[in-house]
């Protein structure tokens, strides 16, 4: 480098690294224009803003307290009042700090989940994209059998057999939803197989792993968030259900736990619909936010959809 | 996220060149559709294997000894019981012998013992049967009638006010965990309102004749129908917009539309027809869906079915019961798929093609 350091002409062509840089700066920001012009995903994702800063600032501004069960002051199951404008819980603790404190533990799941299945899809998706004949078939066989599985009755029977943990339940999650993803990326794949510039790549020499790893992977990456963004929305409801069926790692405080704390303590005999509506209503916006935004995001990708 | 298990995969490179020479002696003619029965029977069936083997893997391999794992979790353990059930599962046995005999045995239909209930697993499947197959079945066909027609009307009208309404409460329903929308509806229509029982599917006074027998039991799936149809309907309606939308850029639609006919006509006889095609199918395909609502709806509203039964071997954990369901449940899946390919060669002539 250092003997070139004498001023070059402008005309210099910019390296290869440069001209990448510049050119994935440049879809991003086509992308940002396409997604931006649709109203219901920017709605998902200014409410996707709001419910990481609920996750992140809440664990730092709530009393400490909140969660003891022990130092709890309200009564059990009181229903909403100037103090408690949530109501209580059965330890009498404040249904609306434990709805912000669930937070957290629901969207890093789902989040958690989402990248398991979507390490798993994108790889089974290129790798059958890319090799044709037998172990491609494999694969899709594989993926069509995970698709048309019960997941829910999957996932239960893994966390039963596995133990009730943050990572059981991700792993669990990630294992029984990355099938869509795989079907999506191998489409994906097989059209930019079929481009000039792996042709090109493959008669200089390049190896498998090179065509997937440098030529595959770039162009399906957006699609690949997209679907990534789609299956949040299902991991958190696929967590919602397992925890309300009783799987929950009792130690971590989510959404789908409150609600089965809330039905197995008596709260629909009660009528204690303060403790019912607010955690649920969380999960339904979420997921709803995650949807929108990954429709979006598949509209903005792919002009056919533009209507 | 259900748009895009539109239509299986054409038949295709799953004829090994055997195959093709059995099938061709046995039919004398190599006609379509004993090829493609083949095809489709024999990745049935490895799929039906692998659901067996993926059973044993969970439960008999993934745990190391299932035995040590109940002990930990059940209440009310002891050294006997360990040992009785130890000798019963046959896990002094090495592996392969133990596989064996799961496998003669879940093919016999054995498919062990519950442990709470201290009945044969095959036997309260059948008893649990039929409420999983009423209420299952009704949702099924509501959810088929409403997704489909309100699906098809979305997409004549796409873009009007009438569309995005159907959209919107769609993605609304899709977005709302189902045992939450339950867990409501009890409270409004049952707590508030006093509309409708809050569990099981009968009343205990109920005479025990034909029509007060039905009425009792229609009085009790209400909600729990409702609940279910809400859950899956979502998927239909975006499913049958998606494969409208396609078929209305076609150009037989327009020249339908040329001939003059009602639109009415247009829609119903010519665009919807064809969409029905990928959609008519995805109907079997999603019996998996069906699977996963009937499990919460049937655990909320106590609905004395297989889901209801699922559930209640959780918390024990009674492993029998939880494994023979597994392989039931992903049996009917396999079988709705092949039912689903079968369904597709007789009602699309482009199947027999490819």
């Amino acid at each position: 480098m250092s003997t070139q350091s004498t001023p070059r002409p402008q005309s210099r062509p910019p390296s290869a690294r440069a001209l990448r840089m510049r050119r994935w700066r440049q879809s991003a920001a086509d992308l940002w224009r396409e997604f931006r012009a649709q109203r219901a995903g920017m709605v998902g994702l200014i409410g996707l803003s709001i419910f990481v800063a609920i996750a992140v600032i809440t664990p730092l501004v709530a009393p400490s307290d909140a969660l003891s069960v022990t130092q709890a002051t309200g009564g059990r199951m009181a229903p909403p009042d100037g103090e408690y404008w949530l109501g209580t819980d059965e330890f009498g603790r404040s249904v609306a700090l434990l709805t912000l404190y669930g937070t957290r533990v629901t969207l890093i799941i789902g989040i958690a989940a989402a990248l398991v299945a979507m390490v798993i899809g994108t790889l089974v998706g290129i790798v059958a994209g890319h090799f044709e004949g037998r172990v491609s078939w494999i694969l899709m066989r594989i993926t069509e059998w995970f698709m048309n599985l019960p997941t829910l009755v999957l996932a239960i029977v893994l966390v039963v057999v596995l133990g009730r943990s943050i990572a059981v339940l991700v792993i669990a999650i990630g294992i029984t939803s990355w099938a869509g993803t795989a079907r999506v990326i191998r489409a994906q794949t097989r059209g930019i197989e079929g481009r000039p510039y792996l042709e090109r790549a493959r008669a200089l020499g390049a190896g498998h792993w090179s065509q997937m790893g440098r030529h595959v992977l770039p162009n399906v990456t957006p699609l690949v968030l997209a679907s990534t963004i789609m299956a949040i929305a299902g991991a958190i409801l696929t967590e919602s259900t397992l925890a309300f069926l009783g799987l929950y790692d009792p130690n971590n405080l989510s959404w789908g736990m409150l609600l089965n704390r809330a039905w197995s303590n008596g709260a629909m005999s009660a009528g204690a619909w303060w403790y019912v509506l607010p955690p649920g209503l969380m999960i339904l916006v979420v997921v709803l936010c995650f949807t929108l935004c990954g429709r979006a995001l598949e509209v903005a990708l792919n002009p056919r959809l533009r209507r | 996220m259900a748009a895009e298990a539109t239509t299986p995969l054409p038949a295709g490179s799953a004829q090994g060149p055997a195959g093709k020479l059995d099938n061709a002696a046995r039919t004398g003619v190599g006609t379509g559709l004993g090829k493609y029965l083949l095809n489709r029977v024999s990745g049935a069936v490895v799929s039906l294997l692998a659901v067996l083997f993926s059973a044993f893997f969970i439960f008999r391999v993934l745990p190391g000894d299932p035995i040590d794992n109940l002990m930990r979790d059940m209440q009310s353990a002891t050294p006997e019981l360990e040992q009785a059930l130890r000798a019963e599962w046959g896990l002094d046995e090495p592996l392969w012998v133990q596989f064996w005999s799961y496998l003669t045995g879940t093919l016999t239909g054995d498919l062990g013992v519950s442990i709470q209930y201290q009945v044969p697993v095959m036997q309260l499947f059948t008893d649990r049967l039929g409420p999983t197959v009423l209420l299952g079945g009704t949702a099924l066909v509501l959810s088929v009638l409403i997704g489909f027609s309100l699906g098809a009307k979305s997409a004549w009208l796409s873009g009007s006010k009438f569309d995005k309404r159907n959209v919107n409460i769609a993605l609304i329903f899709f977005s709302a965990p189902t045992f939450w929308v339950a867990m409501i509806a009890i409270i409004i229509f049952s707590r508030e309102l006093r509309l409708f029982p809050t569990g099981r599917m009968v009343s205990a006074h109920t005479p025990d004749r034909f029509w007060p027998q039905f009425l009792d039991i229609a009085h009790h799936m209400v909600l729990p129908a409702i609940t279910l149809t809400l859950m899956i309907y979502a998927g239909y309606l975006l499913t049958m917009r998606a494969s409208m939308l396609d078929e209305m850029g076609n150009d037989y639609i327009t020249t339908a539309r040329a001939k003059g006919l009602r639109d009415v006509v247009v829609r119903r006889r010519h665009a919807m027809r064809n969409a029905l095609l990928p959609t008519t199918t995805l109907v079997f395909m999603a019996i998996g869906n069906v699977i996963n609502g009937a499990l919460v709806t049937e655990m909320i509203y106590t609905w004395p079915g297989l889901g209801y039964t699922f559930f209640q071997a959780i918390a024990v954990p009674d492993y029998p019961v939880l494994q023979g369901l597994f392989v039931i449940f992903a049996s009917a899946t396999v079988l709705a798929n092949l039912a689903a390919d079968v369904l597709y060669w007789f009602i699309d002539p482009r199947a027999r093609k490819a």
